[in-house]
């Protein structure tokens, strides 16, 4: 699998990784850099929304749900409303379907299942007309 | 040595403490951060520590707020996930499930037992990691038979 992870650093891409729990911060920090997306990392959905305000903007969003201060599900919306067309990709442990629903319907463009692997990024990422599988 | 390691990581698998995730986050380490998973172990670790005190005080004050001692749970189950805590994530399962029915005595007893696997997690991942330090870097990494 090592072998087979592509390198998408020519394609400048930069993400934005939303989640309160610090493992998967680091984890999904690290599952970027190793496909060479440029990425920053906040703890919540209003941190999130500060760090478009500022002026920042990323070609994708992992956003996950439950978050203090402000969750996933208010984060995009509020992300939308202000204009923002990233494309946003809800990550979450929980699964159940009206929650997923009420998710996907705040605006996200895909959704993934924690953990995150290498394969679900380039899911994403291929969904998301991102990358093209050779 | 190597081999010595391999057997170790070998039976983590086998005896369930670790799952597939593991692996996942093995396939991540590479030559630019080559102690990867031993960092993210170590996280893990300070974080789940910090989450099981607040649990320990939450249930120390009598009263069980379910609602919070879920939200608790919750995001340490999903940390054990993320990790590949096999055994740790179950034990997650299993006391949210005690929440969700309003058990104390179910979640006073799977605490217990989380308490202990988790711990048994630790020692063990701590002798793997010295281990692998020893043994020196390997080649890419396999997933266990």
């Amino acid at each position: 699998m090592a072998d087979e992870v592509p390198n998408l650093a020519e394609s400048k891409l930069t993400a934005l990784v939303v989640d309160d729990n610090y493992v998967n911060q680091s984890m999904h920090h690290k599952l970027l850099d190793r496909l060479g997306i440029e990425n920053d990392v906040v703890c919540n959905g209003q941190e999130a929304v500060d760090v478009h305000c500022s002026g920042r903007n990323y070609d994708l969003i992992l956003m996950d749900m439950d978050m203090p201060v402000m969750n996933g599900i208010q984060a995009t919306k509020r992300l939308r409303e202000m204009g923002i067309e990233s494309k946003i990709a809800g990550v979450t442990t929980r699964a159940k379907e009206e929650e997923m629903q009420e998710f996907m319907e705040a605006g996200l463009n895909d959704f993934q299942e924690k953990p995150l692997t290498i394969s679900k990024l380039l899911s994403i990422l291929h969904k998301l007309d991102f990358y093209v599988h050779t | 040595m190597q081999r010595q390691v391999a057997l170790i990581k070998q039976s983590l698998f086998d005896q369930g403490y670790l799952d597939e995730q593991f692996v996942e986050l093995e396939e991540l380490q590479d030559d630019a951060n080559p102690n990867f998973v031993e960092e993210v172990a170590t996280l893990y670790f300070k974080d789940s520590a910090r989450l099981i005190s607040n649990i320990e005080q939450a249930l120390e004050r009598g009263s069980f707020d379910f609602n919070r001692l879920d939200n608790y749970m919750h995001q340490f189950k999903g940390s054990s996930t993320s990790i590949g805590a096999s055994k740790v994530k179950t034990e997650c399962t299993m006391f949210r499930e005690y929440c969700r029915v309003g058990n104390a005595e179910g979640c006073l007893r799977t605490f217990k037992q989380l308490k202990k696997e988790h711990a048994t997690l630790r020692k063990k991942l701590e002798q793997y990691f010295q281990l692998a330090r020893q043994a020196g870097p390997k080649e890419t990494a396999r997933r266990p038979k």
